[in-house]
């Protein structure tokens, strides 16, 4: 091999050490860029040498982030990110595996890869920059987008029911689901370290605003004057509040999600529902705080982990199963080339 | 006691027939061995419904098992059956038409009750055992079930459990009749049974009953001797194109020290393949059932890039459905092996028979200039050669390689003198190309050696981070690029570059015949063994013809050209519409005489001699 250039290793890169020469062509003030800073931020504190990083992507706006990342990278075919990693990680299980896609590369044409990648636990994470829109194809809806959204190719409004791709990745086994917003890069970064540091597949749902095709679609969540009384920060051991100063809370009422106003006499922190992200039940409802036949914004919309449950990961389970059977029976290729019926002529 | 002297003959075709249930793949499979190891030469081939369990006794739900042994060599298992062995009325209604006129007929009586009868379409109260209408074949009449619950009475079986040993009944039969020995079965079912000595006793005493029911009955009188075959010396086993196919893919991974990472999805008639590979988990290997066919040829992708060897299988439909990830491994020069077990088209098409009709799939199915070598292997052993191949081109030039087999070969079966794995070519993974990293520092990812082949950089390397995808590329750089100059050079690079693989094939031979003259004929995947024994009879007979087999189809072997260029005519027998013939026709500048075959069957040995008859003579006039 040759001799390999001077990075120095992970301990002493800085965010810069991650970014490439390559100009970056997302539109000017794309959500995406705040997703690439945040990631090249927390990129040296992962404390993976970058030579074992790879980012994988498929087709999209955001399929273009391999290139823009100095490390190992795939830009590869529309919705095939999640099946090409799967064997990436799977084949060398000691690289750090990210997956960057969209809502319609990993919803629409990818979505049988996106589940079969989340039941089976590989420990790749997958940045999902969903921004309701088709933006690569110039404005499409996209299967996120909201039933009546008028788009290039829904003049009269979209008749399809979108997804809600978190309470479908708890019903594809995932075991590390969460939410995450370009225009809060602080608590964004904080989820790519979580979601990195969970030993399976952890999916973050990224609201990232896509300005040109389908502009402000997050806006309740990100605008300094309705985002606190539209979002609500989950955080593991504490109550669901939310709400200028804190003052409105969660409780459950069987299994229904209600607002209470902590201003008003009687109600307490003490009442409220305090997130639990090992609960898979409770994480159901979690993802289910919207539903689009309902209108927005009756419940704030959840970001931070909904869930994480630690189970085995396929690559490990594959190794273990190897190392067995080559420990109890094994076996030179001319044994079984021969096999264990042959003749002598 | 039978005293008869037995008949010798050179070769024997057999075709054990019955309900999918009857053990037939079993039976077969035992003659197969004993007459292998007595050192007789053979071909196989099992024929099956497409439904798992058809209903009992009807002409949809007939198995077979078709083989050919001989003393001398054998390529195909056969075009007729001198023996057929049906043990019901549907299996003797539905082969009947390929019995050779005279040939023998053991029939289990049981099979020919009124139900058997009316499920196989005959007419009411007819039976063919005893209307005379088989009167021109030797026709033996056995009640097979009877004899063998005769056997067991004393066995305390239930009758369910003593009728479905009937098949050991009709193979120690058939083993009197071919003077073979009971001892390979007998070790055989004591190994299988060996936790149930019960089942392993009563099978034995039936395989011994029909044995001596042979031997004791006056009313047969024909038996055989077929004598050993003289095969070169060396250590032979039995196998099948889809064992050697994974064979191959194991001991190349070997030999290149790569691990070998397998992703498919299941279909007929490539599923094997998974099942075989998923059992060497104790070499190192990786199979990975994905959830679809694209997500098969993905995973490979990934792995290859990861550093292992990759490769994937498939049948037709899911070729087509892996067609734009095949582009990408084109575009980004990784190696990449991907088997089509080809079966009959188009669209689902005839799942359980064999076709050639994916030749243009292979050379052309994708989008934009996307040139994929393409092997074909000719034989059931074959497949290990060329399987083997494949992986050494797709390393060392960086490319994903097609191998071409088909449902004949896949499932069919012969001996196969193995080889030693230190006799296996050495496979060089190109790790290094003179010039990657520039005196800058810069690493050149698609810097290219003489044979303009890449690099192969497998993450995890320091200093040789980099990015790879499916948009067009700078030469060198690998960096996206729409210049238009660098499209056209790139595309004629990529092109060359499999062009030069011809640099690294071995130069194409001439199978039978001599080396030049008035026709040969030219056959490329499982129509092998068919225009060899034509060709080789013909040539017995005194007509002067030819065969080339072909098993690079792109690029060609070199010499290709020339050789053809010795002949007045050359004949293409292909199960498909003529895709050889038509690409070659582009390809050389030679006369070509296509046939076509598609009736979900392999050639028979006389159709191709037809064939061949019909130009000599046109010649002649």
């Amino acid at each position: 091999m040759q001799k390999p250039n001077n990075n120095g290793n992970s301990s002493t890169l800085t965010p810069k050490d991650y970014a490439t020469d390559q100009e970056v062509r997302w539109c000017p003030g794309c959500g995406d860029y705040s997703i690439l800073k945040q990631v090249q931020t927390v990129m040296p504190q992962l404390g993976v040498p970058k030579e074992n990083t790879v980012f994988v992507s498929g087709i999209g706006c955001a399929a273009r982030y391999p290139y823009y990342m100095n490390t190992y990278g795939m830009h590869s075919i529309h919705g095939r990110a999640t099946a090409i990693a799967s064997g990436l990680k799977a084949s060398n299980p000691e690289l750090d595996v990210w997956v960057i896609t969209g809502d319609g590369d990993s919803l629409a044409i990818g979505g049988n890869h996106l589940i079969h990648l989340l039941r089976r636990n590989i420990d790749v994470n997958v940045l999902l920059f969903n921004n309701e829109i088709y933006g690569l194809t110039k404005g499409q809806y996209s299967p996120t987008s909201p039933q009546g959204k008028v788009s290039k190719s829904t003049p009269l409004g979209s008749v399809d029911h979108p997804f809600n791709p978190l309470a479908l990745a708890l019903g594809a086994e995932a075991t590390f689901v969460s939410r995450a917003i370009d225009r809060n890069p602080k608590h964004l970064r904080d989820t790519i370290v979580a979601a990195h540091k969970h030993k399976g597949t952890s999916l973050i749902e990224i609201y990232q605003n896509c300005n040109v095709f389908n502009d402000l679609a997050f806006d309740l969540y990100s605008n300094k004057d309705s985002k606190e009384e539209n979002a609500i920060y989950l955080e593991a051991g504490k109550p669901l509040l939310f709400g200028k100063d804190q003052n409105k809370g969660i409780k459950l009422d069987g299994f229904k999600p209600v607002i209470v106003s902590l201003e008003e006499s009687g109600n307490s922190t003490d009442d409220l529902w305090v997130h639990d992200p090992e609960d898979k039940i409770k994480a159901s409802i979690l993802t289910n705080f919207f539903d689009y036949d309902f209108n927005k914004g009756d419940l704030p919309r959840p970001f931070g982990v909904f869930y994480e449950k630690q189970r085995d990961t396929y690559e490990d389970l594959m190794k273990t199963q190897i190392d067995n059977a080559v420990s109890s029976a094994p076996i030179e290729l001319d044994e079984l080339l021969s096999g264990s019926n042959h003749w002598e002529i | 006691m039978n005293t008869q002297k037995p008949e010798t003959k050179d070769e024997v075709v057999i075709l054990f027939a019955g309900d999918s249930g009857d053990g037939i793949q079993l039976t077969g499979g035992q003659f197969t061995e004993t007459v292998e190891i007595f050192g007789n030469d053979i071909s196989t081939f099992p024929n099956f419904p497409a439904e798992i369990r058809a209903p009992a006794g009807t002409l949809s739900g007939v198995s077979g098992f078709q083989l050919k042994f001989g003393s001398i060599e054998v390529f195909t298992a056969g075009d007729q059956y001198d023996v057929l062995v049906v043990m019901n009325a549907a299996a003797l209604k539905v082969n009947l038409q390929n019995l050779k006129k005279g040939g023998i007929i053991i029939a289990n009586t049981s099979g020919f009750d009124s139900k058997n009868l009316r499920n196989a379409k005959y007419i009411d109260g007819e039976n063919p055992l005893t209307n005379q209408s088989l009167d021109g074949y030797e026709l033996h009449s056995i009640d097979i079930t009877k004899l063998t619950r005769e056997a067991l009475k004393d066995s305390g079986l239930s009758v369910k459990e003593i009728d479905r040993s009937k098949n050991m009944f009709v193979l120690g039969f058939i083993y009197w009749m071919f003077n073979q020995s009971v001892d390979n079965t007998v070790k055989n079912i004591t190994e299988k049974f060996k936790n149930k000595p019960d089942l392993a006793k009563s099978n034995i005493s039936v395989l011994k009953a029909g044995y001596n029911f042979g031997d004791t009955s006056e009313t047969f009188s024909s038996r055989f001797k077929v004598k050993p075959a003289k095969l070169p010396k060396g250590k032979y086993r039995n196998i099948s194109g889809n064992q050697a196919i994974s064979l191959g893919l194991v001991a190349a991974a070997n030999k290149s020290n790569l691990e070998l990472f397998y992703g498919s999805y299941p279909i007929t008639p490539a599923s094997d393949i998974l099942h075989e590979l998923s059992r060497y988990k104790n070499l190192g290997v990786k199979t990975f059932q994905a959830e679809d066919e694209i997500a098969a040829i993905a995973a490979t992708i990934g792995a290859s890039f990861g550093g292992s060897l990759a490769a994937t299988a498939s049948s037709g439909p899911g070729i087509a459905l892996k067609g734009e990830a095949l582009g990408l491994s084109v575009i980004l020069e990784i190696p990449l092996v991907i088997v089509n077990v080809q079966r009959g088209g188009p669209s689902t098409g005839l799942p359980t028979k064999t076709e050639q009709a994916d030749l243009w799939q292979a050379l052309y199915g994708r989008n934009g200039e996307a040139p994929i070598p393409v092997l074909a292997a000719a034989t059931p052993k074959d497949c290990f050669d060329m399987a083997y191949e494949a992986c050494r081109i797709a390393v060392e030039h960086m490319t994903p390689v097609f191998l071409l087999s088909d449902g004949y070969i896949a499932n069919g079966a012969e001996p196969w003198a193995f080889p030693k794995s230190s006799d296996l070519k050495p496979i060089e993974p190109i790790t290094n190309v003179e010039g990657m990293t520039t005196e800058e520092g810069q690493l050149l990812p698609y810097k290219r050696n003489k044979d303009l082949v890449r690099p192969w950089i497998v993450p995890g390397q320091k200093g040789f981070e980099h990015r790879i995808g499916g948009l067009e590329k700078e030469a060198d750089t690998g960096n996206v690029s729409y210049d238009p100059l660098n499209h056209q050079n790139m595309t004629k690079t990529r092109e060359e570059k499999v062009l030069k693989i011809a640099e690294d094939i071995p130069e194409q031979q001439i199978e039978s015949g001599p080396d030049s003259g008035e026709i040969v004929v030219v056959g490329w995947g499982s129509t092998y063994g068919a225009i060899e024994t034509a060709v080789r009879e013909l040539n017995e007979e005194g007509k002067p013809v030819s065969h080339i087999h072909l098993k690079y189809i792109f690029p060609f072997p070199k010499n290709l050209e020339q050789l053809l260029n010795g002949f007045d005519k050359v004949i293409i027998p292909e199960m498909n519409r003529g895709q050889l013939s038509r690409y070659m026709k582009q390809e050389l500048e030679i006369n070509i005489i296509p046939h076509s075959k598609m009736m979900g069957l392999p050639y028979h040995v006389e159709e191709i001699k037809q064939l061949i008859e019909n130009e000599l003579s046109h010649a002649k006039a």
